[in-house]
């Protein structure tokens, strides 16, 4: 075996094999993606909610009251950095509370993602033509029936890709949650190189694996872009 | 052939902002009335059509749809827009759903009919139009004078009262404005009540039971359309005459 072989093979072992290290890897690969997950979750329901507000608001002028809570939400989320909102949910609002890291992050990251997908959301209600809601009320539909038959099935397809994109910016802004010491998969690798003083091996192998899932998740919405397009084909 | 009264309109105002485009309109379309509404652009005709289905909130006046005043806010216009079929210039089908989903969803939805009870009535209704094989077919694939034949039986299947039409073929190409009049004289000849905004004025002379000629938010002339376009009496409908026709 050559020798550079042979010396990137003992690295791998070092950084991978010796003392089970790969499990940093393996459970901080879990808790971002349980972390992404739940918090995409709570993002989507919450942008929802908002941008069915303020989208009301916008058009018909009622809501006036939850439409300036969601712009002050809107606001602050927006206006100040996630890695900062993470450390004041953790230490602040559940400082005194014996809570599960995931748990934290899941809800910092819930409540920031759900501010941008909110914005999204309401650019792809307020890109559907007014006849669209002329026509659902002509029929005699509810505002509440039209937006639910007629405008959020077209306004979701159209933000699909938006939405998409959301998904995955999220997924690497999870790698954050190293701030209040949750050992997710950046954070894995960060330990294992803290253990081994090799930087290279860990750090490329989480980098491939955030690459990995992108690719995945980017695949994931083209295939589902086309079945909602090959409906109007 | 006139029989009770389906819309009353009573000094029917609205502004918008500080322009009032109705200033005060009262007419009476009674049962199997096929009333042609012409006027300059403008005039306040698509804003009088959009009042009487609430489309547009009248800022005063009063609109009696079947003997119950639909501006009065303590009566649930989506009950009486059942009633009421619209057909708009853009078409306004639904994108996202097939043609018999878009003929089949309010049916469905607000009448409660089954899927088959509301799918058969749809199926003939697009015989009549000579569309049945298009039910499968999705809206950005007719041509507009499909599209707005669509349209038309999207109304007709909630079994409507009334049809309102708001210059449904001001938006399509020459040769397609023919299809969508025959099936509009169809309908009148059926005996349905009908309110049209048009430019159309050769076909108000033919299947119209009146016409009202508006202009500056009020209904300056009404008549027969043989007496109003043979014999107009008001000096700004002869001049508008003179220009269209």
């Amino acid at each position: 075996m050559p020798q550079w072989l042979q010396n990137l093979a003992d690295r791998f072992y070092t950084n991978f094999i010796s003392e089970n290290r790969w499990k940093y890897i393996a459970d901080g690969f879990i808790v971002t993606v349980e972390v992404t997950f739940f918090a995409v979750l709570i993002g989507i329901i919450l942008g929802f909610i908002i941008a069915v507000i303020r989208s009301t608001h916008d058009k018909t002028g009622k809501l006036k009251i939850p439409d300036f809570i969601c712009k002050v939400y809107l606001t602050v989320i927006r206006g100040t950095p996630s890695v900062l909102q993470l450390l004041i949910i953790y230490f602040v609002v559940f400082g005194s509370v014996n809570i599960s890291k995931v748990l934290v992050a899941i809800i910092a990251f819930g409540i920031n993602s759900g501010a941008y997908v909110a914005e999204v959301i309401r650019s792809g209600i307020m890109s559907i033509d007014k006849g669209q809601t002329e026509a659902g009320r002509s029929l005699g539909f509810t505002y509440a029936q039209t937006m639910i038959y007629i405008i959020l099935p077209q306004a979701l397809k159209n933000v699909l890709p938006a939405l998409g994109n959301e998904v995955i910016v999220l997924l690497k802004e999870t790698s954050i949650c190293g701030y209040i010491a949750l050992q997710d998969l950046t954070k894995g690798g960060d330990i294992i190189r803290s253990r081994t003083y090799d930087a290279f091996m860990p750090l490329i192998a989480v980098a491939l694996i955030y690459l990995v899932m992108v690719m995945l998740l980017q695949r994931l919405v083209a295939g589902l872009e086309r079945r909602l397009n090959s409906s109007e084909r | 052939m006139n029989g009770e009264p389906v819309i009353e309109v009573k000094g029917l105002q609205k502004s918008f902002g500080e322009l009032q485009v109705l200033k005060g309109i009262d007419t009476v379309i009674n049962k199997g009335d096929v009333v042609f509404v012409i006027g300059p652009s403008g005039s306040g005709k698509s804003t009088f059509l959009r009042c009487l289905n609430l489309l547009e909130n009248p800022t005063g006046g009063q609109i009696l749809f079947e003997g119950t005043d639909i501006t009065d806010p303590g009566n649930d216009i989506n009950l009486h827009r059942r009633k009421m079929g619209m057909v708009f210039q853009q078409f306004n089908l639904f994108p996202h759903l097939s043609i018999m989903k878009n003929l089949t969803i309010a049916p469905i939805k607000l009448l409660g009919k089954s899927k088959e009870e509301a799918e058969k009535t749809a199926y003939t209704l697009l015989e009549r139009v000579g569309l049945a094989n298009r039910a499968n077919a999705y809206p950005n694939q007719l041509s507009g004078g499909q599209k707005q034949r669509i349209a038309i039986v999207r109304a007709l299947c909630m079994s409507p009262d009334v049809m309102l039409f708001d210059e449904p073929t001001s938006a399509l190409d020459p040769e397609m404005v023919g299809e969508v009049l025959n099936v509009m004289r169809d309908l009148a000849n059926d005996g349905m009540t009908m309110v049209v905004v048009t430019h159309e004025m050769a076909f108000a002379k033919e299947i119209a039971s009146r016409v009202l000629f508006m202009d500056g938010g009020y209904i300056l002339e009404e008549n027969t359309p043989e007496e109003l376009f043979g014999n107009p009496k008001n000096e700004r409908l002869k001049s508008f005459l003179s220009k269209v026709i």
